[in-house]
C-alpha cells in the first residue's frame, strides 16, 4: 500500500525549525561548562620550536599534544593528520594548543605566543613532490582512437576552492561523565567522530558516545572535520573534568576547516567529423592540502565522472591528488564530480565550437544510452535517461529559439549535461556494512540509523519509506536521534546514499516486520508480544563487480542524470554576468518527497551558481585571506534567479520505491552551464569563479 | 538596561556594549536567534526592534533601552508564516529560518516577488536556493 | 565576539550638549551611532578603542528638513529614513539610490549618513553622492559650530578634518541643477562592498565623483573641466585615468577598476546626453 511515498508530507522537524525551538550545538548549555579556544600555527610550513603562555593560568585548562592519552592522529583513511601539532607545522591554522576557561573574556584575552621556524612551503600542486593518491582508468586503445580521429581538441580547465558556508558554524560540546565521554555536536557522521575520539582518548575513557545536535547545514563540511573539533573538545573536557563547548566563529571556521579541492583538468579529445567521440585523454590534478583526509575518495569520484555522461571506446583518465602546505581540503557536495564535470562540459562546448557543431546535437550523438559502457566499463542500466533529460531541458528552456534570439546581444544561453553515481564507489558500500534498525513501540515504530538530518530531510524521508513499507500512518513512525550509544552504524551521511542505500535497508527491515505483524498494528503486536526489533545490513546487488586496483567495473549501483540550461545577461560596462534563469532537469529514480527533492535540487543549483560566479577563496601565504562573509560571498536572493526544476523518474530497482541518490547531482551542472552561456557571448572563459575581473580579461583577449 | 522583550518588560544587568544577540541568547535564555557570522552579513541573528529588522550581532544592548524587541519566540507557535514555512518546506536545516520569518513579517501583506527578493537580501540561506522561501511567504500573504 | 567586552566603556549622553561636553572633557571617546561598521571591528577584535560615546538616542540629529532652500540631513538619519524621506527623494534621489544599495534592510535600518562619512572608507557608498552634491559638513563641538565643504573634509586615507572633540551633526545640501546619476558596482547584486562607485550630476557644469579608486572619495576635477570645455569623451577618459589610483585588493583589481570607471563615465555621459 503506497500512502505517503511520493507525497510532500509535513517535515518531522518543521515546527521546531519554524518556531525557533530546534536546538543547535551553540544553543546547548551544561552545568559547569567551560568555553574552549584553539591556538593555531601562523606559518604554512616549518617547525614548532616552543609555546609561551603569557597569562595567569588560574582557572585555565591548557592542552597540548602531550595530554593525548591515546594516539595523536585523527582517524580517517590514512593516519597522517595530527590531532595537535607535535613539532612539524604543515599549514597555517594547524591546531597547536587548546585552552578552556569559564569566562569567555578571559579565554579570549589569554596571550599565547608560538615560536615557529619557517621553511619553504609548497603551494602549487603541480610542483608538489608528494601525491596522496593516483588513479588510472583505461578503456580501449587510446592511440588507436586518436589515430582514427578527424579532429583533436585540447584544453585546460580550472576550478578554485569553495567554502561550504553552512550558516551554522562548526561546534561541539564534550561532556565527561565518570570515565565516559559524550560529545554533542553539529556532525554529519557521528560514527566517524566516535572512531576519532576513541583513537585520541584511548584508555583514558571506558566508552565514547557521540550525539548529533540539530545541524544547520553540512554540505560535506561536517563529514570529517568534526572528528578533529570533537577530539579537541574532549581532550579539554578530559583534563578539566568539566563540559567544554568549542564553537568556531565564522572567521576561524573559514580559515581552518576543509574546502572543496581546487582542480586542474586537461582534456585531449579525438572526434570524427560528425562529432562522435573516439578518444578521450584526461588528466586531473587535485590540490589536497597538507594531509590526506578524504583526498583519495574525492579523486576517485572525480576521476570516474571525468569523461562525463558520454560514450567513448577509448578513454584514459590519469588523476592525482597532491600535497600542498595549505589547510587540508575535504568533502563538499559533489566530491570531485563538480570539478571534473566542469572540465568535460566546458570542453565539449569548445569541441562544438571548433567543429562547427550544434552543442545539443554533439551531446545527443555522444550521450550514454542503456547498453553502452562507461569509462570503467560499466554497463549502463535501463534507467539511464540522459537523452530524455537533455531533450526535456532543451525543450523546456527554449534553448534553440533563445540561442538564435540572443545572438549578437548581451544575453547568452548555455547548457551542461551531467551524471552522478549514488552511494559509495565499487565495493565501498560492502565495506561499510551499514545497518539500520526498526523497533516497535507502544504507539508505532521507531527508526534507528546513524543517518543524520542536516536539512535535506532524512528524518522525513526515512519515515515515509518505513510508513509505506509497513503499511502504517506516517505519524506513527518516530525517528531516533543519531546517538552512537543507541543507533547502529548506518554509514556516513554522504555520497547521496541516505535514501538509496540506508532507505533500502530500512525498507527491507520494515518488510520483515510487516510479515511478522500480519494483521496486527505495531501497537497491538507490542502490547501482545512485547518488543520487536529488526536490524538489517546492507546487501550488495549481486551483479556488482568492481576491480579496485585497475579501477574497472561497476563503479556505482545507480546513476542519476541531469541537464542545466542557464541564461545570462552580461553588463558590458562592468563585465558582471547576471544569471537570468536556470532550467534544471534531474532524473532521480523516484522522488520520495517531491518538495524535499525539489528543495535539494534548487539548493544545489544555487550553490553551484555561487561556485560558478561569486565564490572565491583568496589564498595569501597558504591561508584564506578573505575569511569573512563580507569578502567570501555567496548568493543572496538578488543573485539567485528563477530556478525552474523538473524532476523525472526512471526507477532503479535496487533503491527504495525506485529511488536513486539526488543530494549532490544538482551541484554538478550550474558551473559549466554558466560558463557555456558566457562562451555563447564569445568570451573564452575556462576557469571558475568566473568573476567580472576574469571575464574582462577574456573580453580583452578576444579580437 | 530595560526593554520590552516579546511583550514583557525585562531588566538585564550587562555591559552596555554587550551584543543584543548575546543578551537574548544568554541572559534572556532565548536561543531562537542565531549567530551565523558576527558581522551583519547573514541575517541569522535578525530580530525586530520597534518593528524594524536589525542584525542583533551589531546592536549594543544599550541602544535598545526603552524599545520593543521581538524574537522568533515572540511569535508563538501558530503564526501564519510559521505554518506556511512548514507547508512549503521553506526550512531545510532551519538555521536561517527564524531570521527569515521575522524579516518576512515586515514585508506586509501581498508583497510582490520583487519586493520579497529585495526585502530578504540581507538574509542568507545556503540550503534552499530561496525558491521555497518565496513560496512560503506568498502562501502566507 | 572576540573583544573582551568587560574592558569596554560606553558613555551615554542625554543630549547633544552633553555629548559634546563629554567629547571635550572625557576623551578619548569614539562616537558610536548605528554600529554597523565599528561593531564589526569590535566583534573581530581588531579595534583598539575601548571607550565609546553612544549617539543613538540623540534624536534631534535624525531630522531631515528644508530650510531656506537648503536640504539639511541630520547625521543620524538612517538609510531607511533617507529612502522614506520625501525631501530626499525629491532633492537628492541619488542618495536614495545609494541608501538602497548599501546593504540589506537590517543594515539600512541602523546605518547612518554621519556614520558612513565618519567611517571614512574610500568605498563608502554615500560619499560620492555628497561630493557631487557639494554638501557642507556641519561640525559641532562644545566650543561652537563650523562648516566644512565636503570636498575639503577628507585629508587622506581614513583621515578627515574632524577633531576628536567634534561631532558631525548634519549635512547641508544646496539645490542641485541637472540630472543626477549613480552607479555602484559591487561584489554581488545586494549586500556588497563597492568595487567602484560613482555619482554624477549633468548640470551647467558636470560634477563627477568616484569611490574605491583612491585613498579617499574624489571629484574628477580635470575631467569635469575638460567636459565643461567641450572636450571629447575619449579625452575625458584619458584624464580620468590620470586622476585615479585604483589598487589590487581582496575584492578586485586595479585594472578592472580602471576600465570600469572609464565605462561608467561614458555611460553617465551617454545616458544624460539630453540634459545639461
Amino acid at each position: 500500500m503506497r500512502n505517503v511515498v511520493g507525497q510532500s508530507v509535513p517535515r518531522k522537524d518543521g515546527i521546531d525549525k519554524a518556531t525557533g525551538h530546534a536546538r543547535y550545538a551553540d544553543d546547548l548549555r551544561f552545568p559547569g561548562m567551560l568555553f574552549g579556544r584553539t591556538v593555531r600555527s601562523t606559518i604554512p610550513s616549518g617547525r614548532l620550536a616552543g609555546v609561551r603562555l603569557g597569562f595567569d593560568p588560574t582557572g585555565f585548562t591548557v592542552v597540548d599534544y602531550r595530554d593525548i592519552p591515546g594516539q595523536n592522529f585523527i582517524a580517517l583513511i590514512v593516519d597522517d593528520q595530527p590531532c595537535l601539532v607535535e613539532h612539524d607545522i604543515r599549514h597555517v591554522a594547524e591546531p597547536v594548543l587548546l585552552l578552556a576557561h569559564e569566562n569567555r573574556d578571559a579565554l579570549l584575552g589569554a596571550l599565547v605566543t608560538l615560536d615557529e621556524e619557517p621553511s619553504d612551503p609548497i603551494f602549487d600542486p603541480e610542483l608538489s613532490p608528494t601525491a596522496f593518491k593516483t588513479i588510472l582508468i583505461e578503456k580501449g586503445d587510446l592511440a588507436a582512437g586518436f589515430a582514427g580521429a578527424d579532429h583533436i581538441v585540447e584544453g585546460t580547465y580550472r576550478t578554485g576552492h569553495q567554502e561550504h558556508v553552512y550558516i551554522e558554524p562548526q561546534g561541539v560540546i564534550a561532556v565527561p561523565e565518570g570515565d565516559r565521554m559524550t560529545v554533542y555536536g553539529s556532525i554529519q557522521c557521528p560514527f566517524y567522530a566516535h572512531k576519532a575520539l576513541a583513537t585520541v582518548l584511548g584508555d583514558a575513557v571506558s566508552s565514547v558516545r557521540v550525539i548529533q545536535t540539530e545541524t544547520g547545514g553540512g554540505f560535506g563540511g561536517k563529514e570529517e572535520y568534526p572528528s578533529g573539533i570533537a577530539a579537541h573538545a574532549a581532550l579539554l573536557a578530559l583534563k578539566a573534568r568539566r563540559p567544554v563547548k568549542l564553537v568556531y566563529d565564522r572567521v576561524e571556521d573559514m580559515v581552518a576547516t576543509t574546502k572543496r579541492h581546487p582542480a586542474i583538468v586537461r582534456h585531449r579529445t579525438g572526434l570524427t567529423s560528425e562529432g562522435r567521440l573516439v578518444a578521450m585523454d584526461i588528466e586531473i590534478v587535485l590540490d589536497g592540502g597538507a594531509y590526506t583526509t578524504l583526498s583519495p575518495v574525492v579523486l576517485s569520484r572525480g576521476a570516474i565522472h571525468a569523461a562525463g555522461p558520454y560514450r567513448c571506446d577509448n578513454v584514459r583518465i590519469a588523476a592525482r591528488a597532491m600535497f600542498t602546505n595549505t589547510p587540508p581540503n575535504g568533502a563538499f557536495r559533489g566530491f570531485g564530480a563538480p570539478q571534473t564535470q566542469f572540465g568535460v562540459e566546458v570542453h565539449m562546448e569548445r569541441v562544438a565550437e571548433q567543429l562547427g557543431l550544434d552543442p545539443v546535437a554533439l551531446r545527443e550523438r555522444n550521450l550514454l544510452r542503456p547498453g553502452d559502457t562507461t569509462a570503467t566499463g560499466q554497463l549502463v542500466g535501463e534507467d539511464c535517461s540522459a537523452l530524455e533529460v537533455l531533450r526535456t531541458a532543451v525543450r523546456r528552456s527554449g534553448f534553440r529559439r533563445k540561442r538564435r534570439a540572443y545572438a549578437g546581444t548581451t544575453r547568452g544561453i548555455g547548457l551542461a549535461m551531467y551524471w552522478h553515481g549514488s552511494g559509495f564507489t565499487g565495493s565501498g558500500e560492502l565495506k561499510l556494512a551499514s545497518r539500520a534498525t526498526i523497533e516497535l513501540t507502544a504507539t508505532g515504530v521507531r527508526v534507528l540509523t546513524s543517518s543524520t538530518e542536516i536539512g535535506q530531510g532524512t528524518r522525513t524521508m526515512h519515515a515515509q519509506i518505513v510508513a509505506d513499507a509497513l503499511g502504517i500512518p506516517y505519524e506513527q513512525v518516530e525517528i531516533a536521534a543519531a546517538d552512537t550509544g543507541v543507533v547502529p552504524d548506518s554509514g556516513p551521511t554522504v555520497a547521496s546514499r541516505t535514501c538509496m542505500v540506508v532507505g533500502r535497508i530500512l525498507q527491507r527491515a520494515a518488510e520483515e516486520i510487516r510479515a511478522k505483524l500480519g494483521e496486527s498494528t505495531p501497537a497491538e503486536y507490542f502490547l501482545r508480544h512485547g518488543p520487536l526489533r529488526v536490524t538489517k545490513q546492507y546487501e550488495q546487488p549481486e551483479w556488482i563487480r568492481w576491480d579496485e586496483i585497475n579501477y574497472r567495473g561497476d563503479a556505482y549501483a545507480a546513476y542519476a542524470w541531469g541537464c542545466d540550461v542557464v541564461e545570462v545577461e552580461l553588463d558590458p560596462d562592468t563585465w558582471e554576468v547576471r544569471p537570468l534563469r536556470v532550467t534544471v532537469v534531474n532524473e532521480i529514480g523516484k522522488a520520495i518527497h517531491p518538495a524535499l527533492a525539489r528543495g535539494q535540487t534548487e539548493g544545489g543549483t544555487a550553490q553551484g551558481l555561487g561556485y560558478a560566479l561569486l565564490e572565491r577563496v583568496a589564498m595569501r601565504n597558504g591561508a584564506m585571506a578573505n575569511a569573512q562573509l563580507t569578502n567570501y560571498i555567496i548568493p543572496t536572493t538578488m543573485d539567485t534567479p528563477k530556478l525552474d526544476v523538473v524532476l523525472l523518474e526512471h526507477p532503479y530497482a535496487g533503491g527504495p520505491f525506485g529511488a536513486k541518490g539526488l543530494g549532490e547531482l544538482s551541484i554538478d551542472g550550474p558551473a559549466p552551464a554558466v560558463v557555456n552561456a558566457i562562451r555563447n557571448l564569445q568570451l573564452d572563459v575556462r576557469s571558475i569563479p568566473a568573476l567580472p575581473e576574469t571575464i574582462r580579461e577574456a573580453a580583452c583577449a578576444s579580437p | 538596561m530595560r526593554f520590552t522583550l516579546n511583550g514583557r518588560e525585562v531588566d538585564v544587568d550587562v555591559s552596555p556594549l554587550a551584543r543584543l544577540l548575546d543578551v537574548l541568547r544568554e541572559e534572556c535564555g532565548l536561543t531562537g536567534t542565531k549567530e551565523g557570522c558576527g558581522e551583519g552579513e547573514c541575517g541569522a541573528c535578525t530580530v525586530l526592534v520597534n518593528g524594524e529588522v536589525v542584525c542583533s550581532c551589531l546592536v549594543p544592548v544599550a541602544q535598545v533601552e526603552g524599545t520593543e524587541v521581538t524574537t522568533i519566540e515572540g511569535l508563538g507557535d501558530e503564526h501564519p508564516l510559521q505554518r506556511a514555512f512548514m507547508d512549503e518546506i521553506g526550512a531545510q536545516c532551519g538555521i536561517c529560518t527564524p531570521g527569515m520569518i521575522l524579516t518576512a513579517i515586515t514585508l506586509g501583506s501581498n508583497p510582490t516577488l520583487a519586493q520579497i527578493r529585495e526585502g530578504l537580501a540581507g538574509n542568507l540561506c545556503r540550503c534552499t536556493g530561496y525558491e521555497a522561501i518565496y513560496r512560503a511567504i506568498q502562501r502566507a500573504s | 565576539m572576540r573583544t573582551a567586552i568587560s574592558r569596554l566603556e560606553l558613555l551615554q549622553p542625554r543630549s547633544l550638549q552633553d555629548a559634546l561636553r563629554m567629547l571635550r572633557d572625557e576623551a578619548p571617546l569614539t562616537p558610536l551611532a548605528g554600529a554597523t561598521d565599528l561593531y564589526v571591528a569590535l566583534n573581530f577584535g581588531t579595534l583598539e578603542n575601548t571607550r565609546f560615546l553612544n549617539l543613538w538616542g540623540l534624536h534631534p540629529l535624525r531630522r531631515v528638513t528644508l530650510r531656506e532652500d537648503m536640504l539639511r540631513i541630520g547625521a543620524l538619519a538612517t538609510y531607511t529614513a533617507l529612502r522614506r524621506s520625501r525631501l530626499v527623494r525629491r532633492r537628492l534621489p541619488i542618495l536614495v539610490s545609494a541608501a538602497r544599495e548599501v546593504g540589506g534592510v537590517q543594515i539600512q535600518n541602523r546605518g547612518t549618513l554621519g556614520g558612513n562619512v565618519a567611517n571614512a572608507s574610500p568605498a563608502g557608498d554615500t560619499l560620492p553622492v555628497l561630493a557631487v552634491a557639494e554638501a557642507i559638513v556641519v561640525l559641532r563641538s562644545a566650543d561652537g559650530e563650523r562648516r566644512v565643504p565636503f570636498g575639503e573634509f577628507y585629508t587622506g586615507y581614513r583621515a578627515s578634518v574632524r577633531r576628536p572633540d567634534e561631532l558631525i551633526v548634519a549635512f547641508e545640501i544646496p539645490e542641485i541643477h541637472g540630472r543626477q546619476w549613480f552607479r555602484k558596482v559591487g561584489t554581488r547584486a545586494a549586500q556588497a562592498i563597492s568595487k567602484v562607485v560613482m555619482a554624477a550630476v549633468r548640470g551647467p557644469r558636470p560634477r563627477i565623483a568616484l569611490g574605491s579608486v583612491a585613498p579617499t572619495v574624489i571629484r574628477l576635477a580635470h575631467v569635469e573641466e575638460a567636459l565643461a570645455g567641450g572636450a571629447s569623451l575619449d579625452d575625458a577618459v584619458r584624464l580620468l585615468d590620470r586622476d585615479i589610483q585604483p589598487i589590487d585588493d581582496l575584492r578586485s583589481t586595479a585594472a578592472y577598476r580602471r576600465d570600469v570607471a572609464a565605462n561608467l563615465l561614458r555611460r553617465f555621459w551617454a545616458e544624460t546626453a539630453d540634459s545639461g
